[in-house]
């Protein structure tokens, strides 16, 4: 760690290691927090950032390790307890009540109240008016939390940490959500902050924005602390290699492989939102056998709702799907799958998993129409030759596939939900950030796999938000703002400037706005 | 360490067969109390008479066990069962009256049976319509389904019962006792048709893709349903299904009483959901078994019998029930939990392990 930057060090955490059923998650981690600086954690989904702010802002308590403040050991058993301490956090999700006022909610728990009964609304209410002045914004403290814009209710969170008194405000992933308008008034905030002598930790993914706002940077890995360094001795490049380990090239590579016919074209494809307007408008595209077609675009521009229509799920979604020529008629999920479609959905505990069943029994759920004979019986010996030769192709590791599916780890379970729709022999696979939440040695592998499915002439449209892994996988791009398709690139054309530019088409007005 | 892990594992053994171990300790404890009496506890004749008090419970609890694998809840099979006898009594009793034509049909036993389990699966399809179809919760639309089916069955007779269901040789309709009373290779009609249904359902829930399909709703049924497992239609059979047991259980009580009576089936379907509980089946979905339900039936059916033997008042009875009942979950937490400290164990294990390869 640089000399400098020892004497600040408002907290230090040591050797914390955290142990979940079936993982570690953090493994003798240590770091530190600087007076008035933003401290930014790094790692890729998994790494344990998430955990460790969990940890200080005493939501989880550490299995093993100390934290000391200001110089002194404490142990939160408690967020109150923390918030107390000075500390604290906004989250990855929003923790707001939307049915509740934003003095309400700055004031949750800790109402100001008179004569022990009564909560002084007035009072409140003017406390924040007075803290959205300091924040330079507009934001009525009257106002219920759900008719404010995800950028504002963003801020809600900041100021309700601030009511705390915080000076250490852990923030996880703030600007996921936001438009770069946004962004750059968060920025500014964080600045002002800053000033004010308050120590920020910042989590993102968006590795450039961490160059412009951090101050020094932890890089964790695989629960493990892989260096502590000051922002302005890095760049980029350093960050992925300490990220993924020195082996990006080798981790993202893309093997030879053959496209062929054209296997799918879909023709205005448009799905209209609840509430109006359309999450996918008028789109239009086709892929080939054998080719990785991949799909950037910011949060909310449709891409897993594209994914959705092909897959059967939106029955009202228009526009016409050709497979192999053949035009798609059956508009629910079980005909897709037999007409060659397979999923693996973004949220894979909510949506990919039945944590209640067997490696087996989620491998095989897709696909029981096919083996069951004559539609009714299963034979368990049919069940397990499928399932043991994917086990084995995919080297997924598990304690044998009678086992529950929610005791493997994060890559293993992603192989699993692969596993699951690769058995429903798809032509086309629809994949929605099939890496996120895993290391990335499983990131390697599954990256492998669509290689290998690629190479036997599947289709495979691709989403994810890690521009990094699209660019190196895909050999098309095709980018979403909006619900629109605003970019077609070839691999080689697909730079990172374009395919951001293509993907802010239509906030432009934010855009302007911050540039202004 | 590794002495601390086996003894978890022998608990977790122990622990998973607590209902079996249950069931054993009972039948051994009444034995001996009641051989002090000069009963024969384990005699053919009281075995097979609590197996018939059983399958009341255990058919219905057949039906519920499918609807809570689903993370659903049926409260409304005691009014169908009621619904169900008092349908079945009245064909057979009255005749069908069409006032308009001024005539009464009088059926065919077995056609009175196809029409009352068609209407325990109708009402069963209600339930499920409402679920599905309208999104209510399973509990809310049971429970109101529960009070229509048993307001229709006193409606139907006016509150009074229906006597006398021999049926008369001169209209044709004779041979419904035989449902309750006959008996076939020497057990009793009731049990084969427990038997007949227990071994259809073990066979459904673990040999079909229709099982596999329950199990998945009740596990996740977002994911279930990107998988392409029809949800609301294998909702609608379950409940549909539970209906049909209902109407069974409704049959095999008015034959044995040769009598309907518009009560009857009050409280049956916490009976039901009781042996499901005992049995292992998780209340929120997507664990347990069918299995594990009958041996649940067996507990209560077993304890109530042999209470009865031993003279104990009906109303220490039902408080003896309610414990075994909460002691009965407060295992299962116990478990769940035994089971997440040797997860952790484990991991320890592996990490410990790992760190002394490192340092060799």
């Amino acid at each position: 760690m640089p000399e400098q930057l020892r004497e600040e060090v408002i907290l230090r955490a040591e050797g914390i290691r955290k142990y979940y059923p079936g993982t570690v998650a953090l493994n003798g981690v240590d770091f530190a927090v600087h007076r008035g600086k933003v401290n930014v954690l790094v790692g890729e989904n998994g790494a344990g950032k998430s955990t460790l702010m969990k940890i200080l802002a005493g939501v989880e308590t550490a299995s093993e390790g100390k934290i000391f403040l200001r110089g002194e050991e404490v142990c939160f058993t408690s967020p109150t307890e923390a918030a107390r301490a000075g500390i604290g956090i906004i989250y990855q999700e929003m923790n707001l009540f939307p049915n509740l006022s934003v003095s309400e909610n700055i004031f949750m728990a800790r109402e100001k109240v008179l004569k022990g009964v009564w909560i002084d609304h007035p009072a409140q209410k003017q406390f924040t008016a007075d803290l959205m002045t300091r924040l330079k914004q507009d934001i009525d403290p009257g106002a219920l939390v759900s008719a404010l814009r995800i950028g504002q209710q963003q801020i809600v969170e900041i100021a309700k940490a601030l009511a705390q008194e915080a000076d250490i405000l852990i923030m996880d992933e703030p600007t996921s959500a936001l438009s770069t308008g946004e962004v750059e008034m968060l920025f500014e905030m964080i600045d002002e902050l800053k000033a004010n002598g308050v120590s920020i930790i910042y989590i993102s993914h968006r590795l450039e924005e961490l160059l412009q706002i951090g101050d020094t940077i932890t890089v964790l890995r695989d629960g493990n602390l892989v260096t502590t360094e000051s922002i302005k001795d890095i760049d980029l490049p350093w960050i992925v290699r300490q990220m993924v380990g020195g082996e990006a090239e080798s981790v993202f590579s893309r093997e030879n492989h053959q496209v062929g016919d054209l296997l799918l074209e879909c023709k205005n494809l448009s799905l209209v939102r609840e509430g109006g307007g359309y999450s996918v408008k008028d789109l239009s595209f086709t892929l080939q056998a054998g080719e990785i077609l991949g799909i950037y675009g910011l949060m909310g521009a449709g891409r897993s709702e594209l994914l959705e229509i092909l897959m059967g799920v939106h029955p009202h979604a228009a526009g016409e799907i050709y497979l192999e020529g053949r035009k798609i008629t059956g508009d629910t999920i079980s005909e897709r799958i037999r007409d060659g479609f397979a999923l693996i959905p973004e949220d894979r505990q909510r949506e990919g998993l039945v944590q209640t069943m067997s490696v087996a029994g989620n491998m095989t759920l897709a696909s029981l129409f096919r083996l069951a004979l004559k539609g009714i019986h299963l034979r368990k010996k049919d069940e397990d030759r499928e399932v043991d030769a994917l086990v084995r192709e995919m080297s997924l590791k598990s304690a044998g596939t009678a086992v529950l599916v929610s005791s493997l780890s994060g890559g293993n379970q992603q192989k699993v939900v692969i596993g699951k729709s690769l058995l429903t022999r798809p032509k086309v696979l629809l994949m929605d950030e099939p890496t996120r939440g895993i290391d990335v040695a499983a990131k390697g592998e599954v990256f492998s796999i669509v290689n290998k499915l690629a190479q036997k002439g599947l289709g495979i449209i691709l989403v994810t938000s890690e521009i990094i892994e699209l660019r190196a996988i895909s050999d098309r791009i095709l980018v979403m703002s909006k619900g629109l398709l605003t970019g077609d690139f070839p691999r080689e054309e697909a730079t990172e400037e374009v395919l951001v530019e293509a993907s802010a088409v239509g906030h432009m007005t934010t855009s302007l706005r911050s540039s202004r | 360490m590794k002495l601390h892990n086996q003894n978890l594992s022998v608990g977790m053994i122990l622990m998973q067969a607590r209902t079996f171990i249950a069931l054993f300790i009972l039948t051994i404890a009444f034995t001996v109390i009641l051989s002090n009496r000069g009963i024969n506890f384990l005699s053919p004749i009281n075995l097979v008479t609590i197996t018939k008090h059983v399958a009341i419970t255990a058919i219905l609890g057949i039906g519920m066990t499918f609807v809570i694998l689903t993370g659903g809840i049926d409260l409304s099979v005691g009014s169908i069962v009621g619904l169900c006898g008092m349908i079945a009594g009245g064909l057979i009793h009255q005749g069908l009256v069409l006032n308009s034509l001024g005539i009464t049909i009088f059926f065919q036993v077995w056609v009175i049976i196809l029409i009352t389990l068609a209407l325990g699966i109708l009402l069963g399809l209600a339930n499920g319509v409402i679920i599905t179809r309208f999104g209510v919760a399973p509990f809310i639309g049971t429970l109101g389904m529960m009070y229509i089916a048993r307001g229709l069955a006193n409606i139907r007779s006016g509150g009074a019962t229906f006597p006398n269901l021999q049926g008369k040789e001169a209209l044709g309709n004779t041979g419904f006792p035989f449902l309750g009373a006959g008996k076939i290779l020497g057990l009793p009609v009731s049990i084969w048709i427990l038997i007949v249904m227990l071994a259809a359902a073990i066979y459904v829930s673990k040999k079909t893709p229709l099982g596999r399909h329950i199990y998945a709703i009740g596990g996740n049924s977002r994911a279930a349903r990107l998988s392409g497992v029809k949800v609301k239609r294998i909702t609608l059979v379950v409940y549909a299904f539970s209906g049909f047991c209902a109407a069974v259980v409704g049959l095999i009580i008015a034959s044995q009483l040769v009598a309907a009576h518009p009560a009857t089936g009050e409280t049956y379907e916490l009976s039901a959901i009781a042996a499901v509980v005992l049995g292992g089946t998780s209340l929120s979905g997507g664990i347990g078994s069918v299995g594990g339900t009958i041996i649940g039936a067996f507990v209560m059916g077993i304890l109530g019998d042999g209470l009865v033997m031993m003279g104990v008042s009906e109303f220490w009875q039902n408080v003896i029930k309610g414990v075994v009942i909460i002691a009965a979950v407060i295992f299962d937490q116990a478990q769940q939990k035994m089971k997440a400290r040797s997860a952790i164990a484990s991991v320890n294990l592996e990490r410990k392990t790992g760190r002394e390869e490192k340092t060799a």
